[in-house]
């Protein structure tokens, strides 16, 4: 029974780190190439969330059936229109503002973040938005004394996809010619800029790419809890944010490493502890890693010049 | 005029164009197909009248803007001097403010009294954190939680030992203190962006516990029938009776007597904050503040003890909300962690911002602006923080520096002259 619930568990939290994680990923390019928190972030994750769910339902409308086909399209769409919201969002609320001093772009990104919250829940309801499983079923690994552990076909969707995007995103950064410019505005923006690069395009398509994966991790939250709410973004933003950290700002492994380090610890504890306090648990984490371990577990130590 | 003015046409009309398309790619589906609940399971309602004004609105508002731009003609300086003249004007304006502020039960009805009696409040919290993020130069996102402690300080004492307003006014703002001293702690090592999200997660677990501490606090129902204050003993009743203002005075019982207490209470606690944090300015401690925002490397090597500064900033910061959340308890006669969410903390920083870091007359005036504008937007209900947050945008993007924008030396030798806004460089922090 204990080790069945353990293994439980582990899958559980495997599952969400994985959401967690690609919502991180975001934060840890934008932080690492503009150093500023990109405060509506989770936002995006919500939208993205809202526009998979308004596509899974226009489809079904529209009469396909097919449930591969339909994720397929939700994932393009969503993934599309999300990235499109993040190039708007960096357009007017960050752009004007480079180079300006430190405090003003988190102020736009609060804003940025409550008109992003408020625009949904006057634009969809502040209802609670149910969905009915889309992929049921899963395979029993084993049993003890009556408890089951079960691998459903949806965690391991949600594993495999996540998977494959960071594969995909690791190559793009690592091998192409927009990933080697990404790189040279982390290092050093004035310089990449002077070297020739388009810097302002090299940051817009950085907020394309984090909202567009912000976007797929949305899809698959919708999908794994079945019910979504204008509200989702604010929490699932600050952890994701405290798995960039505790990952080390700047380190896309990292980022995945600590989502999946936040997603466990939080289903361990709700289910050792208390539900109620899980959130108490992913913020300690965040005070505790800032306090002791300000560069993460793969970040670079932050080294000041004066 | 010039002969390049109709391909400007041109370009301008495509870049609406263009605005246009990507609003529809942002609105369409969001505003276009609405999930609503359906017989079984969600349906989706179409609303194309909605989508089309919706894209109408950001073409027309965005070919305005290039418009107006393209019709200014080139050179006409931008009136970037108004946070001088305001800086300038504050002499004037300030002493006008306070007289309109102290004489506003003479002419103003309830409704007003109460609007000022919550600007006020915002005002002094504005006040509070005005030390913290203007002076000391620490992003505080999580100033909320204090504004907790204040209050459910100031109930639970009522509460559980039966003391009145007066009595818990100090020990709200000095348990306040103490958990600004208690997170001021570990976050001293923290800066800038870091500290801010750090002090938002303090601010959060304080109020996950207050939801969730149900037998102490009593969870989401929150903590009703807080006392009143009184004057000296003498209650604001509306009945009047034995032992009521209006029976020890003489006067017919009204209602409107508790509320015009109230204001003065909170002008008081507000002129109280702004005397002390411009008195603390001219103390070496408040240079310190003064010199840490600047730059922290140059002060600890002049020997500034940076870990007691940064304390005192955020304990002083802290004992002001305390202050502020028993008065919003005794206010309100019931608080509930609804009042304490991140959206109070973005709204307090917000108008420390908006007025001009370190600026005490801008902070008023913003608070002023904001939450005075706020209730004028109330019919509009769903969409006032929709407005809020687009405000803070435009607000940031305009003018990041806040309304009264250049900086005076509290301290110098010779005259004080007024540091531009172009020569300001905020350090670490």
């Amino acid at each position: 029974m204990l080790v069945a619930y353990a293994l439980q568990q582990l899958i559980n939290g495997v599952t969400l780190g994985m959401i967690y994680g690609l919502i991180a990923v975001g934060y840890t390019m934008v932080y690492g190439i503009i150093g500023m928190i990109n405060f509506a972030h989770g936002d995006i994750f919500m939208v993205g969330s809202f526009l998979s769910l308004i596509a899974i339902l226009g489809l079904t409308a529209l009469g396909i059936s097919s449930v591969p086909l339909i994720l397929v399209l939700t994932l393009v769409f969503a993934a599309g229109l999300a990235g499109l919201c993040g190039w708007t969002v960096e357009r007017i609320a960050y752009r004007p503002l480079r180079g300006s001093f430190r405090l003003a772009p988190l102020i736009s990104a609060i804003g940025m973040s409550i008109v992003l919250e408020n625009f949904v829940q006057v634009s969809q309801g502040a209802r609670v938005k149910p969905m009915p499983q889309m992929i049921p079923g899963g395979v029993h690994l084993l049993e003890r004394n009556g408890f089951q552990v079960q691998l459903s076909w949806m965690q391991m969707a949600i594993v495999v996809t996540t998977l494959a995007l960071l594969a995909a995103f690791t190559w793009l950064v690592t091998r192409t010619p927009l990933g080697r410019a990404m790189r040279a505005c982390e290092q050093d923006l004035k310089m990449a800029g002077l070297l020739g690069i388009d810097t302002d395009r090299t940051i817009s398509l950085t907020f394309v790419i984090g909202a567009a994966l912000a976007a797929v991790a949305g899809l698959m939250f919708l999908l794994y809890y079945g019910v979504i709410d204008f509200y989702i973004g604010f929490i699932a933003g600050v952890k994701a944010f405290t798995a960039a950290v505790l990952g080390g700002v700047g380190s896309l492994p990292g980022a995945v490493l600590g989502g999946l380090a936040i997603g466990l610890i939080e289903t361990f504890w709700s289910a050792y502890f208390s539900v109620q306090y899980k959130d108490v648990a992913a913020f300690s984490i965040l005070v505790l890693v800032l306090i002791f371990m300000p560069s993460g577990l793969l970040g670079r130590a932050d080294v000041e010049k004066v | 005029m010039s002969p390049p003015a109709r391909p400007r046409h041109r370009s301008i009309l495509a870049d609406a164009g263009l605005s246009a398309l990507v609003a529809f790619g942002l609105f369409g589906a969001m505003i276009g197909l609405k999930t609503d609940a359906g017989a079984t399971s969600l349906i989706l309602t179409p609303r194309p009248l909605a989508v089309a004004i919706a894209v109408a609105v950001v073409f027309v508002g965005r070919l305005a803007m290039l418009g107006w731009r393209a019709a200014r003609p080139a050179g006409t300086p931008t009136p970037k001097r108004l946070g001088a003249v305001m800086a300038r004007g504050g002499r004037v304006v300030a002493p006008v403010f306070l007289v309109l502020a102290i004489t506003l039960p003479c002419y103003a009805g309830r409704y007003y009294l109460d609007l000022g009696i919550l600007i006020l409040t915002y005002v002094m919290l504005g006040w509070g954190l005005n030390i913290v993020v203007g002076l000391a130069g620490l992003l505080d996102l999580g100033y909320v939680a204090f504004y907790a402690v204040g209050a459910y300080s100031y109930a639970l004492l009522a509460q559980y030992f039966g003391l009145g307003f007066w009595s818990c006014l100090p020990l709200a703002g000095l348990f306040a203190a103490c958990w600004g001293i208690l997170l001021g702690f570990p976050v001293l090592r923290l800066r800038g962006d870091y500290l801010a999200i750090v002090t938002l997660a303090f601010g959060e677990i304080i109020r996950v516990v207050i939801l969730n501490w149900v037998s102490l606090t009593g969870g989401p129902n929150g903590i009703s029938g807080i006392p009143r204050p009184t004057l000296f003993g003498l209650t604001f009743t509306a009945g009047g009776g034995e032992g009521s203002f209006a029976d020890f005075v003489g006067i017919e019982p009204d209602i409107t007597q508790r509320f015009i207490f109230l204001y003065y209470v909170i002008l008081g606690l507000a002129l109280l904050t702004n005397w002390v944090s411009l008195r603390l300015r001219r103390l070496p401690l408040g240079r310190a503040w003064e010199a840490l925002r600047e730059d922290e490397v140059a002060c600890r090597s002049l020997g500034i003890n940076v870990t007691v500064t940064k304390l005192t900033a955020f304990a002083i910061g802290a004992m002001f909300a305390g202050f502020a959340g028993a008065f919003f308890a005794t206010r309100q006669a019931f608080i509930s962690p609804e009042s304490f969410t991140f959206i109070e903390s973005a709204m307090v920083l917000a108008i420390v911002v908006l007025g001009g870091l370190g600026s005490q007359l801008g902070t008023a005036l913003a608070a002023l602006v904001m939450i005075g504008g706020g209730e004028m937007f109330r019919d509009l209900a769903e969409y006032r923080m929709l407005i809020f947050g687009g405000a803070l945008v435009v607000m940031m993007v305009l003018r990041p520096r806040g309304l009264v924008s250049g900086r005076k030396p509290s301290v110098s030798l010779g005259p004080a002259r007024q540091i531009p806004v172009e020569l300001l460089t905020e350090g670490h922090g």
